[in-house]
């Protein structure tokens, strides 16, 4: 996909962030593209997580502006993001164990039918639409099984499903891939891929090497709570990217 | 309704979990629920008394006394909190519907307006006086309850430690409104009080058809509604429960005031039965009720609990009592056993739960 021919569905200009006397980001500026997996890359402290934040509806940004799919938005809350279609896999996945998976994927927002003055949940539409949306992920996982018999891949896609019952349009996937086994790190790999040919984008945040470069567009390396590279994946390597994090190299 | 996939998945190396090794089969409250029935048949072996009539009915009683705060501690427990209030409240709660009744009824009382022919206005009604005491002992049950979440939910105390401070807050209240003296049901509505709490129908006691009507409710409250969702979700992961958008605070104030409610209706119940509130009645309670909460599967953790558990581990404190008392064991041995009870059963669900 060209950077011209379609609108940004996610465009920062200008962020800034400050805590106190603390500048955590400084006029970052960056445009996501539909069906694009944007590799979001930097040492401990280099202002990634409060820019996930920001983009969450978590903080609200000292300087700049967000556009989402065109338009100017403010979040006050998560909730806020959420509704325009910005959704998040939080590294712990923000799941619960006692419950299935899908009661997981519907928390918060369960499907209900009325008798009378009650609105009782339905069970059977749920268990339909997550066995859909696992499928959809191509991830084998069954609606009634309770997530605490679940692999890691399996939690992964939980909560990817959830993503997809909402027609997200951005999904931030923060470190997904950091505690699980190598057979599941090609699942959630898969995963994204899945995300991709629907044309979801996709924000992944990582700190490993291999797994940006097999499914990245993009990648854009922070420093310091600055931007210092926003590269096409295949016109970098893991070497220029890791001088980028520790500062071997300024920028690129 | 067809099946919405011609299976794009297939399952080619997650298996599928079989009947026996999930839903009530794999739960706490399943085995000890087993274990009640081998109870049982030993008790009917052991003694002539225990199934006859007179005895059953003498069972369902004493269980319902505690097994309907236990329904609204199972609550409170799934949301992993607890709530250690639940004596006192059932006291307290008895107390000032007792004693709202009496003042009612009372002429010349300075609280009254008296009606013509000499009766307080409220008294012409019949029903009236006993509805506004029932409405007045539940709303401090409710007031308790609002503070309790409240501190829990928004100021983010540890339940443990604001609930003991409500069991003496409570507790002390009650002996300071009665003076340390305990109050009777009293007025023209008596006789309905007693029909209602202690009554029976076709020989079913009354508040054994008030606690399977309150757990059907609960039962399908956990289970059919987004309310009872977020109890489970709370209880299993409060962080995850939270970044979904569930309204957390909400939920907790409205598990603490369902507890609060469900103590005060116990007390009211317990009341009609013993004819008065005592200052001292229900003490510690509270542990009677975790216990068989906690026996009947609830998880002190979180996330794990229901009406039948909580139900089964009352009739299972309920039995051995009776047990053995018609096995005319010494009914000093009963905490003990009690004790046994509880650490057996958890200890039996660790087991269970290390082997699969």
């Amino acid at each position: 996909m060209t950077k011209a021919d379609a609108t940004p569905v996610l465009e920062l200009s200008g962020i800034g962030k400050e805590f106190g006397a603390i500048r955590a980001l400084h006029d970052v500026d960056m445009q996501v593209f539909p069906g694009e997996v944007v590799g979001l890359m930097g040492d401990n402290g280099a202002g990634k997580s409060t820019l996930v934040k920001i983009i969450a509806g978590n903080f609200r940004p000292t300087h700049g502006e967000i556009r989402f799919a065109g338009s100017a938005v403010h979040f006050n809350r998560p909730v806020d993001a959420r509704a325009v279609g910005i959704e998040v896999v939080y590294q712990d996945l923000a799941l619960s164990d006692n419950l299935t998976a899908a009661a997981n994927v519907f928390l918060g927002r369960e499907l209900k039918r009325r008798f009378g003055p009650l609105a009782l949940l339905d069970h059977k539409a749920m268990a339909a639409r997550a066995l859909e949306l696992f499928g959809e992920l191509r991830s084998e996982t069954r609606p009634d099984d309770l997530v605490k018999q679940m692999s890691g891949g399996q939690r992964q896609a939980v909560a990817i499903a959830r993503t997809r019952l909402s027609n997200a349009r951005l999904v931030m996937m923060d470190e997904p891939t950091a505690a699980i086994s190598v057979r599941q790190v090609e699942q959630v790999l898969g995963l994204i891929h899945r995300l991709k040919e629907q044309g979801v984008a996709v924000m992944l945040i990582s700190h490993r090497m291999p797994d940006v470069f097999a499914v990245c567009d993009r990648v854009v390396v922070m420093r310091r709570g600055e931007k210092r590279a926003d590269k096409p994946i295949h016109q970098t390597s893991p070497e220029e990217v890791t001088a980028l994090i520790t500062g071997a190299k300024e920028a690129a | 309704m067809a099946m919405p996939m011609e299976s794009p998945i297939t399952f080619t190396n997650v298996g599928k979990i079989r009947w026996w090794q999930r839903g009530i089969f794999a739960s706490q409250t399943g085995y000890v629920l087993l274990a009640l029935a081998v109870l049982l048949v030993i008790m009917h072996f052991a003694s002539p008394y225990f199934f006859t009539q007179g005895n059953m009915q003498n069972v369902a009683k004493n269980f319902s006394f505690i097994a309907i705060a236990t329904l609204g501690v199972t609550f409170v427990i799934i949301t992993g909190g607890i709530d250690l209030s639940v004596g006192s409240m059932m006291c307290f709660s008895a107390m000032i519907t007792s004693m709202v009744m009496t003042e009612l009824s009372a002429p010349g009382s300075p609280l009254v307006h008296m009606a013509a022919d000499g009766k307080t206005v409220l008294a012409n009604v019949p029903g009236l006086i006993l509805l506004v005491s029932l409405l007045a002992g539940l709303g401090v049950a409710l007031v308790a309850g609002l503070v309790n979440g409240f501190c829990i939910a928004v100021l983010g105390l540890s339940p443990f430690v604001t609930t003991l401070g409500m069991l003496s807050i409570v507790r002390g209240l009650g002996y300071v409104v009665s003076n340390g003296r305990g109050s009777f049901p009293g007025g023209p509505d008596a006789d309905y009080f007693y029909a209602l709490t202690s009554g029976d129908v076709l020989g079913v006691p009354v508040p054994f058809i008030y606690l399977v009507i309150l757990a059907l409710a609960m039962a399908v409250v956990l289970h059919h509604t987004s309310f009872g969702r977020h109890v489970f979700a709370l209880g299993g992961n409060e962080k995850a429960a939270e970044l979904t958008g569930i309204p957390v605070v909400r939920v907790k104030i409205e598990v603490y005031v369902i507890c609060a409610l469900a103590a005060g209706l116990q007390g009211i119940i317990i009341s009609g039965w013993l004819g008065s509130a005592p200052a001292n009645m229900a003490t510690s309670y509270e542990l009677n009720v975790i216990a068989a909460a906690v026996i009947g599967g609830a998880n002190l953790a979180g996330g794990i609990g229901g009406p039948l558990g909580a139900i089964v581990g009352c009739v299972l404190l309920e039995v051995i009592r009776n047990g053995l008392v018609l096995a005319q064991v010494s009914s000093y041995w009963q905490q003990t056993l009690v004790g046994v009870i509880i650490i057996l059963a958890v200890l039996v669900d660790r087991i269970r739960s290390r082997m699969t």
